[in-house]
C-alpha cells in the first residue's frame, strides 16, 4: 500500500469515529505531542541513574520495577509489569519482543524501527552475541548474555553496567549519559577498551 | 536480513541522536494518527490493550509466515489492520462502512491520490 493511501485509510477512519462521537480530533493532536514530547527514554534514563546512585533504590528497582517507578509519575501506560534486570561482570541482557513490539514505553518510549524489525525480533533469540556484534555491541566472550522476551503482561528494562570513569558524578548528570539502546540491552556504555 | 529497509538496525546505532533529544517516532503523520486512535479508544475503555494486542500479533504473525524478503516491514500498516479488525469485531466501526468512506475520500479531486 502507498503512503497516500494508508494516509486516507487513516483519515477515513478518523472521520467516522468523530462521527460517532468516539473521539475528537483535538485528543489525537494532543495525543501525538504527549507522546512526542513527555514519554521517551530520558524516563528511564532518570530511574537507571537513580539506581546507580542509590543501593537501597537498586534493590527495590530489580524486586519490583513497576513499584519502584511509581514515585516518577510517568505517563505512557502500557506497563502492568516492568521487570528490570541488571547487567553485572558476569550478565549481560538483551530485551526483545518475539511476537511483534512490546516495549516498556513509560521508561522508554516508543521502540525504535529495528526493534519492530523481523530480523531483530528472531535473531537476538538464537545468536544474540553475533547480532550485538552487528550493532557494534562487543560483549566478552566470559559474560553470558540473558534475551528476555517480552509480552504484554511484562515488560523489561535492562539496568546497564555504570561505566567507572562515570561513578563521581551527580545523578543528573549520570541520566543525560544513558542511552535508550543501553536500557534495551543493544549497547555497552562508555565501554573503555573500544579500539 | 531483508532488503530495502533503509534504516534496518545495524545503521541504527551509528545514527542514534542524543536521547534528550527524543527520537522520530512518526515518519508518517498519519501513522501517529492511527497510533493515538488506537491508545484514546482503548483509553476510553472500548477495548482491553491485551485485546489490540492480540490483534496485532495476529496480523504481524501472518506477515512473517508470508517470509517474502522483498516486502518492507510496515509496522504501522499492521498496527492499522490491527485497530480495525478489532473496531469491527467490536461492532463500533463495520468494514463495510469503513471502506465506503475511504472509497469516499480516496474519489475526491484534489491530493491524495497520485
Amino acid at each position: 500500500m502507498s503512503s497516500s493511501e494508508a494516509s486516507v485509510r487513516a483519515e477515513a477512519l478518523e472521520s467516522l469515529l468523530i462521527d460517532k462521537g468516539l473521539i475528537e480530533s483535538d485528543q489525537i493532536d494532543q495525543t501525538i505531542s504527549l507522546y512526542n514530547e513527555r514519554v521517551g527514554p530520558m524516563n528511564g534514563a532518570r530511574v537507571v541513574a537513580k539506581a546507580w546512585k542509590s543501593t537501597e533504590y537498586r534493590q527495590r528497582l530489580l524486586e519490583d520495577g513497576s513499584k519502584a517507578i511509581e514515585e516518577f509519575g510517568f505517563i505512557g501506560g502500557q506497563i502492568d509489569k516492568l521487570v528490570v534486570v541488571e547487567n553485572t561482570a558476569s550478565v549481560h541482557n538483551v530485551v526483545v519482543c518475539t511476537l511483534c513490539s512490546c516495549y516498556p514505553w513509560a521508561v522508554l518510549g516508543l521502540p525504535p524501527r529495528w526493534y519492530k524489525d523481523p530480523a531483530y525480533r528472531s535473531r537476538i533469540v538464537r545468536e544474540p552475541r553475533k547480532v550485538l556484534e552487528e550493532m557494534g555491541t562487543v560483549v566478552s566472550g566470559d559474560k553470558l548474555i540473558r534475551v528476555w522476551d517480552s509480552s504484554a503482561e511484562i515488560r523489561y528494562m535492562v539496568l546497564p553496567e555504570l561505566p567507572l570513569e562515570w561513578s563521581g558524578l551527580p545523578e543528573s548528570d549520570l541520566a543525560e549519559r544513558v542511552s535508550r539502546d543501553s536500557m534495551i540491552g543493544v549497547e555497552i556504555l562508555a565501554a573503555p577498551e573500544d579500539a | 536480513m531483508t532488503e530495502g529497509g533503509t534504516s534496518e538496525f545495524p545503521l541504527e546505532g551509528e545514527l542514534q541522536p542524543p536521547m534528550a533529544n527524543g527520537e522520530v517516532l512518526f515518519e508518517e503523520p498519519w501513522q501517529g494518527r492511527i497510533f493515538a486512535m488506537t491508545i484514546l479508544l482503548h483509553q476510553d475503555g472500548l477495548f482491553s490493550w491485551q485485546e489490540f494486542q492480540d490483534e496485532l500479533i495476529e496480523v504481524i504473525g501472518r506477515w512473517d509466515a508470508v517470509n517474502d524478503e522483498t516486502r518492507q516491514y510496515e509496522y504501522y500498516e499492521h498496527f492499522s489492520v490491527a485497530l480495525k479488525t478489532l473496531l469491527n469485531k467490536k461492532d463500533l466501526v463495520a468494514s463495510g462502512e469503513l471502506s465506503r468512506r475511504i472509497d469516499e475520500y480516496a474519489s475526491r479531486p484534489h491530493g491524495h491520490d497520485h
